[in-house]
């Protein structure tokens, strides 16, 4: 076709083949459109995506909008930083609209100088910044009794990985004097719930992070804007978001947040406390519910592997339900308490069979089942869910929950 | 603490010598302090902290009883968790004790919470929903007593304040085991 027809056909059939075109290819496939005969859109700037680009959050439906749950569409992502604008959420009192200008963190309590800081102030200490993954502690909560959620969005999308930078907590409160008898650290942020979490000192002085930034930039409104902590490898809930106060005491304060919630009922009445730390997971990303059916042939089985307390040293894919398992390629680098990216070729024959994933990690941890979870923690469990999640393939080609 | 403060004070002085530094190791002064931040007013710490741990030393001065609470939570309260704790359709407050260990475990205050500071607390810092952070101490500390004798924890006169709630026994102050995990064989 010569320019001079090609130009007056684009400009008759912008957006669909017809006629001559679609008989040449076979069916109606949208028509691309020859973006090299106009001027494109100028330079922007701050950058949005393609308008045919349109995942988005999934919302849990609640009688309280500023106090459920967003997830993240985990099956149509790629590597393992999750885009902010992506980032799954969960508040308890809405997200606060704060000006960073007058914002302050308060240090007090068991210290030797209760010190304020500004934005500017923290941003003065060294730096350290981290590619790590945040879960909510409910994350896979419909699982506990069986297949519940409709897809991987629904099971497994309160779990999100991003570079985080800010100041170490431990500068900040060693800043302060920490005395000798501090063993809590008191975390309250400045929303409609002034949220509170109590954080064991050894941890705050390890690995915490007083983060400003998320890829690159500002937090996020709905990620704690202007400050948050970032608490690796411990359940999202305590990263406390839009954090305003930090108060060390020799004893937890038993919050509503690490006693009513965030805490494990067992079969014998009892409840575990303080269950921070969210174990070894992965899950299957593509095959997964909800996508197109599958057609036999070729398919590479990807998904994703973290785990709060180090490295993912394995992932192991099995294709026939559980008869036989094959290691998984990891996609580096593998760093710890991240998402690690897992990919198996596979060539799907057309017959129904299950698919699922199980990771280790460097503690030598191996993802249980959802039977070895229950045998343990009984029935009535809701947090810390992190059973191997199986797919079901039809043999129309289906995924599904199973 | 004066001590303290001139030691503040000469960490500020060494700022522009610090930031010439690029050693590893040498970026905090020799205290180990960079001289950010600026001392916290006591009455602005006072104005912010409101968390009350079991021992209730940050209680405020005030109290309540549970005749006196009966109102503010039918006022402010049960439009959401039904007009005697139990009805919901939110969170059930009221009921449950005994029921832990069953097949259909309710966990409310009265069944669960192991502190009874946690209720004033949670009360006074996010509820109500609709208008966090609303009640006077006295509302709180009523509305508390409220939910607490509906549970059959205290009595229908019992005055709560800062030296009773941090007294009271909650059924299952002893229900909380530490986390094992690794758990699983």
């Amino acid at each position: 076709m010569g320019s001079i027809n090609r130009r007056h056909f684009f400009r008759r059939a912008q957006h669909f083949v017809t006629g001559l075109a679609g008989g040449m290819l076979g069916g109606t496939l949208p028509s691309a459109a020859d973006t090299t005969l106009v001027q494109g859109a100028p330079a922007s700037g701050y950058g949005a995506r393609s308008r045919f680009e349109t995942i988005k959050r999934w919302i849990t439906p609640s009688r309280y909008p500023t106090a459920t749950a967003s997830w993240t569409p985990l099956a149509e992502l790629e590597g393992v930083v999750t885009p902010s604008a992506l980032h799954y959420e969960r508040h308890h009192g809405g997200v606060p609209d704060i000006d960073p200008q007058a914002h302050r963190l308060l240090v007090h309590g068991r210290v030797a100088r209760p010190l304020e800081f500004t934005l500017d102030e923290l941003r003065r200490f060294p730096l350290v910044q981290r590619v790590c993954f945040l879960e909510c502690s409910g994350n896979g909560y419909r699982e506990w009794s069986g297949p519940g959620g409709a897809d991987v969005q629904q099971t497994h999308g309160l779990t999100s990985c991003s570079e985080w930078a800010g100041a170490r907590l431990a500068d900040v409160l060693h800043e302060c004097g920490i005395e000798p008898d501090a063993r809590w650290v008191l975390a309250e942020g400045a929303d409609g719930a002034a949220m509170t979490r109590a954080i064991p000192l050894d941890k705050c002085l390890d690995d915490v992070i007083l983060a400003y930034a998320q890829n690159g930039e500002a937090l996020r409104p709905e990620q704690g804007y202007p400050l948050r902590l970032l608490v690796p490898g411990f359940e999202g809930s305590i990263s406390v978001k839009w954090l305003r106060r930090l108060k060390l005491g020799t004893q937890a304060w038993r919050t509503r947040e690490e006693t009513s919630k965030y805490t494990d009922l067992l079969p014998d009445g009892s409840a575990r406390e303080f269950s921070f730390v969210m174990e070894a997971k992965s899950v299957i990303t593509r095959p997964s519910p909800g996508g197109a059916p599958l057609t036999s042939g070729f398919h590479e089985i990807r998904g994703l592997a973290w785990s709060g307390r180090g490295r993912v040293t394995r992932v192991e894919v099995t294709t026939d339900g559980g008869r036989s398992w094959q290691d998984a390629r990891l996609h580096g680098p593998v760093l710890p308490i991240c998402h690690t990216r897992f990919t198996l070729p596979w060539r799907w024959d057309g017959a129904a069979t299950r698919i699922a994933s199980r990771c280790h990690d460097e503690t030598g941890y191996v993802q249980p089942t959802r039977e070895v979870l229950r045998a343990v923690r009984g029935d009535h469990s809701f947090y810390h869910y992190n059973g191997i999640q199986c797919w079901q393939v039809d043999g129309d080609g289906r995924v599904r929950n199973a | 603490m004066r001590e303290q403060g001139r030691h503040y004070r000469a960490a500020l002085a060494l700022v522009p010598v610090l930031a010439a530094t690029t050693v590893a190791g040498a970026d905090a002064g020799d205290d180990g302090r960079y001289g950010l931040g600026h001392a916290a007013a006591p009455a602005h710490i006072a104005a912010q902290d409101i968390a009350i741990a079991p021992n209730g030393a940050e209680l405020p001065p005030g109290g309540g009883d549970a005749r006196t609470g009966a109102a503010v939570y039918a006022a402010r309260c049960a439009a959401c968790h039904g007009s005697s704790g139990r009805e919901g359709p939110d969170p059930v407050l009221v009921g449950g004790q005994g029921t832990l260990a069953s097949d259909a475990p309710l966990q409310t205050i009265g069944s669960y919470w192991p502190y009874a500071t946690t209720v004033f607390d949670y009360v006074r810092r996010a509820m109500p929903f609709t208008a966090p952070g609303s009640l006077t101490p006295d509302e709180v500390y009523a509305v508390t007593a409220f939910l607490l004798h509906a549970n059959g924890i205290i009595e229908a006169d019992t005055v709560l304040d800062r030296e009773t709630l941090p007294a009271v026994v909650m059924p299952n102050r002893d229900g909380f085991v530490p986390d094992p995990r690794p758990d699983l064989p």
